[in-house]
């Protein structure tokens, strides 16, 4: 009697638990990332969290958020509002605008390939430290979204549609900040830019005019733009070493970038190499967006370093303010960087609202 | 009868004690390569770095703020001269504190070998092919140059002839000459470090010493206001950097 006790009970717990799960022997359905040619050819797999494979009922479930007013405070601007398909899920400010009317310190980073950031720190700082961390930190920003994600949640699971949505993505209708920001980040490893004409040329579609070929010249040559240690090149077709450095913009801070996460030091004024892909649709350019165009970035690095005590040691000249391109080689040099840029990607309507 | 319980202990004890060697002489053993890092004897790690605290031979002080290198093709050569030529590679970074560790597995055999050794970068047929791990990691040289990998990326600043900071980049490659096209190459400057003999047995760590300070000793004494940065494409300076490395490595203590 009593083992048949016993056993009802086992049964009792079984069936409770399985009826906490909203759907059961429902799995949302794998969707693997479309490696482009070039990117599998020359390097490592992208990252994808062991606890958030991509699947289409995810993607879609961020996609969704990621165009949805919903998740600002008053309910007036969505992700999409900063990170615009339009101009490679960035936009046109030097920083942005939030809620309130106030701008931020930081120009907005344009959002691709970003699973194959390797060391996983996100933002100009590195403060992300994966890109679901990353998606619940614009919420609650008060110069951003400004919004609580108690309020959105709870926004989110009155809505008529998105309890099934989270249903169909994560097997469960209740819904946290941490599966929106899941599905937020499924969403943006989709966003993948792999079509530029250089990427055609790299695999023997096209070919280069002369002067971008000049261009990758001046941008691989040690003795001229030598912008290839930290930009990627051909063999590394992210066009970025996802790594921090000083690049020279200031003699002191006003914006201790990487320092400001580490407390090291040593890191004060470091942020980020962007990608140099799309740079036709990024400006403007830097962490605070102060060059409005690719000619005064070009000429930054050509004549204008400033000094500092942790400008990374791969500036050259600094003392003559960088390294001294002649007018033609800029022009070369801007000619190659504009091949980097991906129209298709800025039209893939897997990526509009 | 205590005796024999004493006796029969005893017995037990050492029987188990030859299990247990029996166990390990069966198992294979773990093989693993321990990068260190020191100026003149003196402790280097990343923490170190960023400091303008080393001097040269030639009496610059200079500051680490990059250190990361390529060694490959690994050999065990036995007693017998037959040779263990592991077709690997690892790039150390000490600037991050990664693969300064690397795990050979159990690939080494225990026994007495006559010598070890690595190259340090590659050699001219394993620089020839593409490495998704090295480009993911934009250790690349470009085409102009050659192509392939450096050999060694080890940036930092110095004070130059007037006490103000300034930056180098020694940057090892394969030495090219007429970048472009059609680059030439006027000699090899990957080269073989051997660190002599070692016995395995059981799971076995080679401790390997780079004096960083040696880079800049001998045979050349180097002048950083002279040769400082864009050395990749001067030739002269991969084969003094070439000649000055033969005597950068040496084997430190093997634990077991």
């Amino acid at each position: 009697m009593k083992k048949l006790i016993y056993i009802l009970c086992l049964c009792f717990l079984f069936s409770s638990c399985s009826s906490n799960n909203d759907n059961e022997g429902y799995t949302p359905v794998a969707l693997d990332l479309e490696i482009p040619e070039i990117f599998s050819n020359n390097i490592i797999p992208p990252i994808i969290p062991n606890d958030n494979g991509q699947t289409v009922e995810g993607v879609a479930l961020g996609k969704r958020l990621f165009f949805d007013n919903t998740l600002s405070g008053d309910q007036s601007i969505s992700c999409a509002s900063c990170h615009s398909p339009q101009n490679a899920f960035t936009d046109n400010t030097p920083t942005s605008v939030g809620i309130d009317g106030i701008f931020g310190t930081r120009n907005s980073m344009p959002l691709f390939n970003l699973a194959w950031n390797y060391n996983e720190r996100f933002a100009w700082d590195g403060k992300e430290l994966s890109l679901e961390r990353q998606a619940l930190e614009p919420v609650e920003n008060p110069v951003e979204m400004h919004s609580d994600w108690s309020d959105v949640v709870s926004r989110l699971q009155n809505h008529p549609e998105y309890p099934e949505l989270f249903r169909l993505a994560f097997n469960t209708s209740t819904i946290t900040k941490e599966l929106a920001a899941k599905a937020l980040a499924q969403f943006e490893r989709t966003l993948i830019s792999a079509n530029s004409k250089f990427d055609r040329y790299s695999l023997g579609q096209t070919t280069l005019t002369p002067q971008e070929l000049n261009g990758l010249d001046v941008f691989l040559r040690e003795d001229k733009g030598d912008c290839f240690h930290c930009h990627g090149n051909p063999n590394n077709p992210l066009w970025t070493d996802n790594d921090f450095h000083n690049n020279g913009l200031d003699t002191a801070f006003t914006d201790l970038g990487l320092g400001a996460v580490t407390g090291d030091p040593n890191d004060n004024g470091k942020f980020r190499s962007p990608s140099l892909r799309n740079l036709a649709y990024t400006a403007p350019f830097m962490h605070d967006g102060r060059f409005a165009t690719l000619d005064e970035v070009i000429d930054h690095y050509s004549e204008g370093l400033q000094n500092s005590s942790t400008i990374d040691p791969l500036m050259k000249n600094i003392a003559q303010g960088g390294v001294q391109l002649s007018a033609q080689d800029k022009a070369d040099l801007k000619a190659f960087l504009l091949t980097l840029s991906d129209p298709s990607f800025l039209t893939n309507p897997d990526f509009q609202n | 009868m205590k005796k024999i319980f004493a006796l029969l202990f005893i017995s037990l004890c050492f029987a188990s004690c030859s299990d247990d060697d029996n166990n390990n002489s069966l198992s294979p053993s773990s093989t693993t390569l321990s990068f260190s890092h020191n100026w003149n004897g003196t402790p280097v790690t990343n923490a170190d770095f960023n400091t303008i605290q080393f001097t040269n031979e030639n009496g610059e002080m200079l500051s680490i703020e990059r250190l990361r290198y390529l060694i490959s093709d690994i050999t065990f050569t036995s007693t017998s001269n037959e040779v263990l030529d592991l077709d690997n590679y690892n790039l150390i970074d000490l600037t991050n504190g990664t693969n300064l560790d690397f795990n050979l597995g159990t690939q080494i055999p225990p026994g007495n070998y006559s010598n070890v050794s690595f190259t340090f970068g590659f050699d001219n047929e394993d620089n020839s092919q593409n490495y998704l791990d090295l480009n993911s990691a934009s250790f690349n040289v470009p085409d102009m140059l050659g192509g392939g990998y450096h050999y060694m990326q080890f940036d930092g600043k110095y004070l130059d002839s007037n006490n103000a900071e300034a930056n180098f980049n020694y940057h090892a490659i394969r030495a090219v000459d007429n970048p472009g096209m059609n680059p030439t190459f006027p000699q090899d400057t990957f080269f073989t470090v051997n660190l002599g003999a070692v016995t395995i047995s059981g799971d076995t760590t080679l401790n390997i010493e780079m004096n960083i300070a040696e880079w800049f000793t001998n045979p050349n004494t180097w002048d950083l206001n002279q040769l400082n940065t864009v050395l990749m494409p001067n030739s002269a300076a991969q084969i003094q950097i070439y000649q000055n490395g033969q005597s950068v490595f040496t084997l430190g203590s093997v634990s077991q």
